[in-house]
């Protein structure tokens, strides 16, 4: 059976003056009803612009999008623009990262969860207001009725967060995807969202992406994990193996690079050394070469040749010249200790 | 609201004040007699001295402000002098509060003339007004929308043109052509709204394209700069992301927010409009604020000019006031002061 979404080789490309900007360059992944797929990687690998795509949101933009985007067995990148709008919203809803800025500033919260409503059902202004309520005390925004005619700007942070998950929820959408949805929060109000989303979840059984660099947030939500490197997938797992056995040379960077609270080891942090490439020149063969430890095991040279992303264990799959055993070895013998 | 829109009536007045008494002040440091003025080619010390008391220039000038002042509240009446009313009781002519003054070049009361010319400005700036206020805004959204494209590249180029062509220029142009030469339209003469909208209409529309021509390119230029900035927040992205239907995200989400800076400068341009079009007017020969105040300047005619600076100036500061109330109501984010 065909799972509800599928992406296949995905390309987003920018044409700019300084040349082409491929922000996504051929990503393929699927997912579930009912499931998790957590989105990892630096600033500007690619995943607010896929997220982007799944939603239509780069039509009428420069954008050059190609590959194909199923959702129910519907080619998103072959609809309409008016098919796509109307299934925005409804069908597939997204969370946006900073709920002051994605919130109008003009309308109250009430008016904007009514339009949500109402654009997509012909239900009355008063009839609205009754669902928006109830999801507004769903989501754990105390006294719901006065705070509907309440503007943006007199929310706290965690309660804007709120508010704009109940903004995307109100339609019962089947795809949820949510870019860095606690990036801008106390980690006390960080874990309560979370809490939230996945008991918003079980309820309607929506499929969610979550689009984070934060590898906590993955851990404690996700099914699947999809890293992201310079526009390309470079590992894609399940979240146990990812977190227990990675397999790529840029996923145990980031998990070395992540503080521990369990561990009171007086060593430092050991970063991703350099910077993340630029996508007009991405460099030439695997794009992470040039700040990869690890290079010197690679079956083939590094700087020439572009891996491909293959499966090196049954559901989990990476795109790495090191060869498959050897890379095995390197983790169980020097990244596995640090963690 | 209410005691912030009390302070603010209350700082008008007091700017209202200060203006006519720095007006009155350089009217008195400058070296011209104003009742040489009022004294025509034969004119003899006698006449001149007459006139001199008969108009009050005789009196200090802080005495003349002062009847001024008092004038607005209660009313005047002139001669403004005892003994000359005395004489001639049948040459006095009252002027009811608030009177504005006696202008000795016209030999009638400021209220008067003002009362004559206002309906004239009055109808010129609400009529260029309106004009450019839907080529202005619509032509910005356009090109806003077409960013980059030929619809854009025309709209901003005329824009351009508009705003850098002289009022005065335009105002001929379209004098000579579409009126004078090719009859298309009457040329202007103050038709009165009442009597006939249609003539009324039709007198005024050369005027109202001169104005609507140099105003509707710099609301061309704002509306589009503004409407570029506000369809690349966040917040029309989510708009789209909950399926709003396209014209509903550019008028609902968009404009809404490109409303403010909109509001502010047309509160202050029309504020300023009212108090009269002095180019406009001129090459129309429409006899309204803007040629009554060019009128007394050139005649010397201090409580003409005095009065005409009072009506200016009080419009721009009550429509800052206006702007800065409505303020209140179009951004939530501003709370007025109490």
């Amino acid at each position: 059976m065909n799972k509800f979404l599928r992406i296949n080789d995905l390309k987003v490309h920018f044409p700019t003056d300084d040349g082409v900007v491929k922000a996504v360059d051929g990503l393929t992944f699927d997912l579930a009803k009912g499931t998790t797929l957590g989105i990892v990687g630096e600033s500007g690998s690619g995943k607010s612009v896929t997220s982007l795509a799944i939603m239509g949101l780069h039509r009428g933009s420069r954008a050059k999008v190609s590959g194909e985007i199923w959702l129910d067995d519907i080619d998103l990148l072959k609809t309409t623009d008016e098919e796509i709008r109307a299934m925005r919203g409804r069908k597939m809803a997204m969370i946006f990262q900073d709920p002051l800025s994605a919130m109008h500033p003009y309308y109250t919260i009430g008016q904007q969860l009514t339009e949500a409503i109402r654009v997509h059902h012909h239900v009355s202004k008063k009839a609205a207001k009754v669902t928006v309520v109830d999801m507004l005390a769903r989501v754990g925004i105390p006294s719901p009725d006065k705070r509907f005619d309440q503007y943006p700007h007199e929310f706290s942070g965690g309660m804007r967060q709120r508010a704009m998950i109940a903004m995307a929820l109100i339609n019962n959408p089947e795809l949820l995807i949510a870019d860095e949805p606690t990036t801008a929060l106390d980690v006390t109000v960080q874990a309560q969202i979370l809490d939230l989303m996945r008991d918003l979840q079980k309820e309607f059984g929506s499929a969610i992406i979550m689009i984070t660099h934060d590898l906590g947030v993955v851990a404690e939500i996700a099914d699947d994990v999809l890293v992201m490197y310079g526009g390309k997938c470079v590992e894609y797992a399940e979240v146990d193996d990812a977190f227990h056995a990675p397999d790529h040379p840029y996923t145990w960077g980031l998990m070395t690079s992540m503080p521990r609270l369990d561990r009171t080891r007086l060593e430092r942090l050991v970063p991703v050394a350099g910077n993340p490439p630029s996508l007009i020149n991405i460099p030439p063969g695997c794009a992470f070469h040039p700040r990869c430890t690890f290079r010197e095991f690679a079956s083939a040279p590094c700087d020439q040749v572009v891996p491909e992303l293959v499966q090196s264990y049954p559901k989990h799959d990476s795109r790495c010249l090191i060869p498959a055993p050897k890379r095995a070895e390197l983790f169980a013998e020097q990244i596995a200790p640090r963690l | 609201m209410f005691y912030y829109i009390l302070r603010r009536l209350a700082s008008v007045v007091v700017m209202v004040f200060l203006i006519t008494a720095t007006t009155f002040a350089l009217f008195f440091a400058s070296p011209i007699d104003p009742a040489r003025y009022t004294c025509g080619k034969n004119c003899t010390p006698t006449i001149l001295e007459g006139n001199r008391k008969a108009l009050g220039y005789d009196q200090p000038a802080t005495v003349q402000y002062g009847k001024f002042l008092a004038g607005l509240v209660v009313g005047r009446e002139f001669p403004d002098n005892e003994q000359l009313k005395a004489d001639h009781p049948e040459q006095i002519v009252k002027c009811p509060a608030p009177c504005l003054g006696y202008s000795p070049s016209q030999h009638r009361t400021i209220n008067e003339m003002v009362s004559e010319a206002w309906p004239i400005s009055l109808s010129i700036a609400v009529g260029a007004f309106i004009l450019w206020m839907l080529i202005g805004v619509g032509g910005g959204i356009v090109a806003a929308l077409n960013k980059g494209k030929w619809q854009d590249r025309t709209i901003v180029g005329t824009a351009l043109i508009g705003f850098s062509l002289p009022t005065f220029f335009v105002g001929l142009v379209l004098l000579t052509f579409p009126a004078i030469k090719w009859g298309w339209v009457p040329i202007p003469k103050y038709v009165g709204f009442t009597e006939n909208p249609a003539l009324w209409a039709a007198n005024l529309i050369l005027p109202w394209i001169t104005l609507a021509f140099f105003f509707a390119a710099s609301y061309v230029r704002l509306t589009r700069a503004y409407m570029i900035e506000t369809l690349s927040e966040d917040y029309i992205r989510t708009a789209n992301a909950k399926g709003v239907a396209k014209w509903a995200v550019i008028f609902k989400h968009g404009l809404r927010a490109v409303l403010t800076p909109i509001v502010t400068a047309a509160g202050l341009d029309l504020g300023g409009l009212l108090g009269g079009a002095i180019i406009t007017e001129s090459v129309f020969s429409l006899h309204g604020l803007g040629y009554l105040a060019v009128h007394s300047v050139t005649t010397m005619d201090l409580p003409t000019i005095v009065a005409m600076v009072m009506i200016v100036s009080t419009f721009i500061v009550v429509a800052n006031m206006l702007v800065d109330i409505a303020y209140g109501f179009i951004d939530p984010r501003v709370k007025l002061a109490k």
